[in-house]
């Protein structure tokens, strides 16, 4: 019971921890000096070079939701729902939750994995030395393009989900092209866009958070820095299931 | 030369968990003066500086720099103050991410004080007086030796004319030679930006060479304080037994316990 009651004290200091950190970081937002060339490195290798592994997430994920739903739904003579049941699928769900994993995976773990290497290595303590808040000049940069890449990243997964989706549905499951992408385009509504896209600007931010602050809170060396990689990505992933729900629960449910 | 000192710590405190690592330091660092601070690992020198530079919070004391309370500045203030202070970390702690002429002209940079062409000729004239060739500033930390990386850190802690220079272990992990070459680049950089200089090392010979004055810490006290000059003979049991390094002494004795 002690046990019990001593995680959920640290569980509950730990997400304290986070929320502030995470503050501390947004009032440094709107304050100068501003890291303009920080904030576009970390966009380019939050959306640029995350966009093969995102993109190819997406399609493949789109081609078994195809199928399957197929398998499923052919035995209720449904299947002319398969092109509706690929884009909500895609679009709701698994391109903001899969992308913001794949991101929290490739990105997440590299920040945590650099800076806690830069608090290991005295790097950070530097910065300060050198009359530069840390926070601003690591954090800042890499919380914003989190936030703004992921919507970026999702948008393309969640067409290129749908075109996995169609081209195992017109090669394989003997829909028409035309019919299906209209099929598509009368099913699809703004809404599902607008919260896709929020999703991921939310997903995106936590990938960041997580990185920045177990690599920013990373002690004891090498093994420090691999604890921190693997409670960055480990804890962005839960965060993303948590919120994904919470997200869904807000906008959709009846 | 002035009677109120650069850097006044009194009744400086600070403990992590049940262990006590500063335990009342008083230290008196004058205008234009060396303090070399000797002690063995684990003795609290690295805590005592981190405490200075504000990297690290006490539990108890003041810190004056030029008559300022460090503990009780605005951040603003806190970073003005800051900018007149170098600091020369252990390992260098160069930015891995940044090339040698951007770690250089760091300081210059991120205040956006000077266009980064004039910080690039700023880090080339910095790096020609730590005896390294401008060429060096294209390279990233990670292809230059120990002693260039010590050099390199020596520059950035310079480029910004610092009039306070910390060094945490300047010689560590080099060989005598070039220990005694970075300790004569410290001179002549302190001498020539006049500037008052606290430097933390277990290497006698280095302390001998930097210091004007210097202290010696043992558990978290200041034990003894005296000319640099005068370490080898200081007559004081405990520094004896530390620069000779002798294996019995009223430190081992200690430890024993």
């Amino acid at each position: 019971m002690a046990a019990v009651g001593r995680g959920f004290w640290l569980a509950l200091s730990m997400a304290g921890s986070i929320a502030l950190f995470g503050l501390n970081a947004l009032t440094h937002i709107v304050r100068p000096p501003f890291y303009g060339r920080l904030f576009v490195q970390a966009f380019v290798e939050f959306s640029y070079f995350s966009l093969p592994v995102v993109s190819l997430t997406a399609v493949f994920s789109g081609m078994v939701i195809a199928l399957q739903s197929y398998a499923g739904f052919s035995r209720y003579g449904a299947a002319t729902a398969i092109p509706n049941i690929v884009l909500i699928s895609v679009v709701r769900e698994l391109a903001p939750v899969l992308a913001g994993l794949m991101v929290a995976g490739r990105v997440g773990a590299a920040m945590a994995a650099e800076l806690g290497t830069m608090r290991v290595t005295d790097q950070i303590d530097a910065l300060t030395t050198l009359s530069t808040n840390p926070v601003k000049y690591l954090v800042v940069p890499r919380l914003l393009a989190g936030t703004l890449a992921l919507p970026l990243l999702v948008l393309v997964a969640d067409v290129l989900g749908v075109m996995g989706g169609w081209l195992v549905g017109t090669a394989k499951l003997g829909f028409n092209s035309h019919t299906y992408l209209m099929n598509t385009m009368d099913f699809l509504q703004s809404m599902d866009v607008v919260v896709s896209l929020a999703k991921a600007a939310v997903f995106g931010f936590l990938v960041a958070l997580m990185g920045c602050y177990h690599g920013y809170n990373s002690r004891g060396g090498a093994v420090g820095v691999g604890t921190a990689t693997t409670n960055a990505v480990v804890s962005a992933s839960i965060l993303i299931l948590a919120f994904d729900y919470v997200l869904t629960e807000l906008f959709f449910a009846q | 030369m002035s009677d109120t000192p650069t850097i006044r710590i009194r009744g400086l405190t600070k403990s992590f968990g049940d262990k006590l690592v500063l335990d009342g330091i008083d230290l008196d660092v004058m205008p234009g003066t060396s303090m070399v601070v000797i002690g063995g690992s684990g003795s609290g020198k690295s805590v005592l500086l981190k405490c200075v530079l504000g990297l690290i919070q006490p539990d108890a004391g003041t810190i004056e720099v030029n008559g300022q309370d460090l503990l009780r500045l605005r951040a603003g203030a806190l970073d003005a103050v800051r900018s007149t202070i170098g600091m020369l970390f252990q390992n260098g702690a160069l930015f891995d991410s940044l090339p040698v002429w951007e770690n250089v002209a760091f300081g210059l940079l991120a205040t956006h004080a000077v266009t980064r062409r004039t910080a690039r000729v700023r880090a080339a004239e910095v790096l020609a007086q730590v005896g390294l060739d401008a060429s060096v500033g294209d390279l990233s930390p990670a292809e230059l030796s120990g002693g260039m990386q010590k050099r390199v850190g020596l520059a950035r802690a310079i480029a910004g004319g610092a009039k306070i220079l910390f060094f945490d272990e300047p010689t560590t992990g080099l060989d005598p030679i070039m220990g005694a070459v970075i300790d004569g680049l410290i001179v002549d950089c302190v001498k020539r930006l006049g500037s008052t200089a606290v430097a933390i090392t277990h290497d006698m010979a280095s302390a001998r060479r930097i210091g004007d004055q210097a202290a010696m810490l043992y558990k978290g006290r200041i034990v003894w304080q005296g000319a640099a000059a005068g370490l080898m003979d200081s007559g004081n049991p405990m520094v004896d037994q530390f620069t000779h390094g002798r294996r019995d002494g009223p430190i081992q004795m200690e430890l024993r316990k």
